[in-house]
């Protein structure tokens, strides 16, 4: 019944987008278990070869014997002759953890500041708010700079550094949903019943923040996956030869006029994957009634 | 002795605007309700009748005054015995629908307080919720539904139902059907009436349309800037009031036929002169503060305030020239 009134019918474009977010990460898990070739193994004999390549190798097997193997390149090999379709998959992991993990820190800590500030009000939104006044200020790429120098480069320190980054947005997300909620009648309501604060907090406001925040976190991942490219496009993402996305377009770019497939096929799979997470975040945030109020 | 439930004692509430600058929206006022009977409080608005409910359910707490219920003063138990006696007096609102938690389907908002009692479990819960919505006639498919989905009429059930849930021995009203159409009003007046004589319900009945309170009420309190001037028995109050302000009240009613039969000729109001609460500052005047729109003002409204007195059982007035 509550569903006949969401009216909004998904439309093709929603359905394309959760196929492929789909499709994505079910080949982002499993990706150890798939008939691939090695993504770090360099086949020196052929470098940039185009999409399609065939190649035949005389290789010695366990037992001593000459054997031929068989190697297709399907999205041809990049600058030191490694298979971009395995590389592509590979990197989809590195992609889909940072856009996934980052929002999901900036959710959880900055929906609780952001409740914090906007149900309490005074001295703790003051200082809250500073706080995160402070983090926006702050250059991002310094912070990334100072984290990948001091902690090492690595996807978990990576993660902490945007996860930090992206939390001040959340808190204000949360805070001004929050103000609106936390006077209305439902929530004197609750109060009058004897419901303490917290109990407030997670059963009355809650429940109503949660969409434009969750709205919000889809569009970051998006993002996130851009960060990531442009990072490691840098050299202050993962490190070699772990693949990632923006790494092999960063590779790509000096043979952009030989081999422009090198740098096309990972922006064009980072392309898609972003549409296919800023159109479910569209869907999600025209989802929320008006009479529920908006983002 | 009678068995007082709700004893409201110099009821004081400040509100502070800006530096310095208070608005007293509610001074001293005194009344009491019997058990089983109900109070109206009527008054025009920004006159103080919906702070004085919330002062009652300690939301915010009063400057000061007490507020005993059933011989427990409010405003001094601690937070734990508070939310404890909080399921005992409940509130109605009168935006019903905003009152209502727009994510939550409505079996589970009249299921609510028991939840937060911790009184029942589930199953039981759900049970005794479709209970209530049945005795307010809400029909057990619309409970499954969210508030938007509903009517005003129907949320205002939802929430008679909801305060119902939790027990209450006392109800406030406030102004409950005031933004519903006359013919949902009437539904809901009646709904309430047959509730309050079921529970065993208390109530004091927020309105400011004096037709509503005169049927519902026992009794009615009139005020005015944050005042009690008059507090009369309903059966009185078309013929027997006393105060002029009442009196006032009771002229603005639209009369159907005003050549033919003028009930309630109007009293001479001057309009012009309306005080603001916040000039109210104690010692600045002395007066009546009716004073600058009273029609028998005389020297004496000017230099002494008049004290709510008794002149006859159950009936008293704040002026110094009551009359009829």
């Amino acid at each position: 019944m509550a569903e006949s009134f969401h009216k909004k019918i998904p439309g093709i474009s929603f359905w394309f987008s959760i196929t492929w977010i789909i499709l994505v990460t079910t080949i982002a898990i499993c990706a150890d278990f798939l008939p691939l070739l090695e993504y770090d193994h360099m086949d020196w004999d052929n470098p940039e070869a185009s999409p399609g390549t065939c190649v035949e190798k005389q290789v010695n097997d366990n037992n001593g014997e000459q054997i031929y193997q068989k190697k297709i390149y399907l999205l041809g090999t990049d600058t030191m002759g490694r298979d971009i379709f395995t590389r592509l998959i590979f990197g989809t992991r590195i992609s889909l953890t940072i856009g996934l993990a980052v929002p999901v820190i900036g959710l959880i800590f900055g929906g609780i500041f952001g409740m914090l500030a906007g149900f309490y009000r005074g001295k703790i939104e003051t200082v809250m708010m500073a706080t995160m006044d402070i983090i926006l200020a702050f250059p991002g790429i310094v912070l990334m700079l100072a984290i990948t120098f001091y902690l090492g480069p690595g996807i978990k320190n990576l993660v902490i550094a945007l996860g930090i980054l992206v939390i001040p947005a959340f808190t204000r997300v949360a805070r001004a949903n929050t103000l609106k909620f936390a006077q209305s009648e439902f929530v004197q309501a609750a109060r009058m019943m004897g419901q303490k604060d917290v109990g407030i907090m997670i059963f009355e406001i809650l429940p109503n923040i949660l969409i434009p925040m969750a709205a919000y976190a889809l569009m970051l991942v998006g993002y996130m996956i851009m960060v990531e490219g442009v990072l490691s496009f840098l050299g202050l993402g993962v490190q070699a030869p772990v693949p990632s996305w923006g790494g092999m377009i960063a590779d790509g770019k000096e043979v952009l006029d030989q081999a422009p497939f090198i740098a096309l096929f990972p922006s064009f799979i980072m392309f898609l994957t972003v549409l296919s997470f800023n159109l479910m975040g569209d869907y999600l945030r025209n989802l929320v009634d008006t009479k529920e109020g908006q983002l | 002795m009678k068995d007082m439930l709700l004893s409201v004692k110099n009821l004081t509430v400040h509100f502070n605007v800006g530096r310095r600058h208070k608005v007293h929206a509610v001074s001293n006022v005194s009344f009491q309700i019997q058990r089983g009977e109900t109070l109206g409080l009527v008054g025009e608005s920004g006159c103080g009748k919906t702070t004085i409910a919330r002062a009652i359910m300690q939301f915010p707490k009063p400057t000061s005054g007490k507020i005993f219920f059933q011989g427990e003063d409010l405003t001094c138990v601690n937070n734990f015995r508070l939310r404890q006696l909080r399921p005992q007096f409940q509130m109605i609102f009168q935006d019903s629908v905003s009152s209502l938690n727009p994510r939550r389907k409505i079996i589970n908002t009249i299921g609510a307080p028991l939840k937060i009692i911790g009184k029942a479990k589930k199953e039981e819960r759900i049970r005794l919720a479709l209970k209530m919505a049945d005795s307010v006639g809400i029909d057990p498919k619309t409970c499954y539904r969210r508030p938007f989905q509903l009517s005003g009429g129907q949320c205002q059930r939802v929430q008679i139902a909801r305060a119902l849930m939790a027990d209450p021995k006392l109800l406030i009203c406030d102004e409950p059907v005031s933004s519903l159409d006359v013919s949902i009003q009437a539904q809901i007046l009646n709904l309430l009436e047959t509730l309050r004589k079921k529970h065993g319900l208390t109530m004091l009945f927020i309105s400011h349309d004096l037709a509503v309170v005169k049927n519902v009420c026992d009794s009615v309190a009139v005020m005015y800037l944050g005042k009690l001037c008059e507090q009369v028995p309903s059966e009185k109050l078309y013929h027997g009031h006393c105060h002029p302000y009442t009196k006032a009240l009771l002229s603005a009613i639209p009369n159907t036929k005003p050549r033919i039969d003028p009930q309630y000729p109007l009293d001479k109001i001057n309009t012009g002169g309306m005080s603001s609460p916040m000039d109210m500052t104690p010692g600045l005047s002395k007066g009546c503060w009716y004073f600058t729109r009273c029609s028998r003002a005389q020297d004496l409204c000017v230099k002494q305030e008049p004290q709510l007195s008794e002149i006859e059982p159950g009936h008293n007035v704040a002026c110094h020239f009551p009359n009829n």
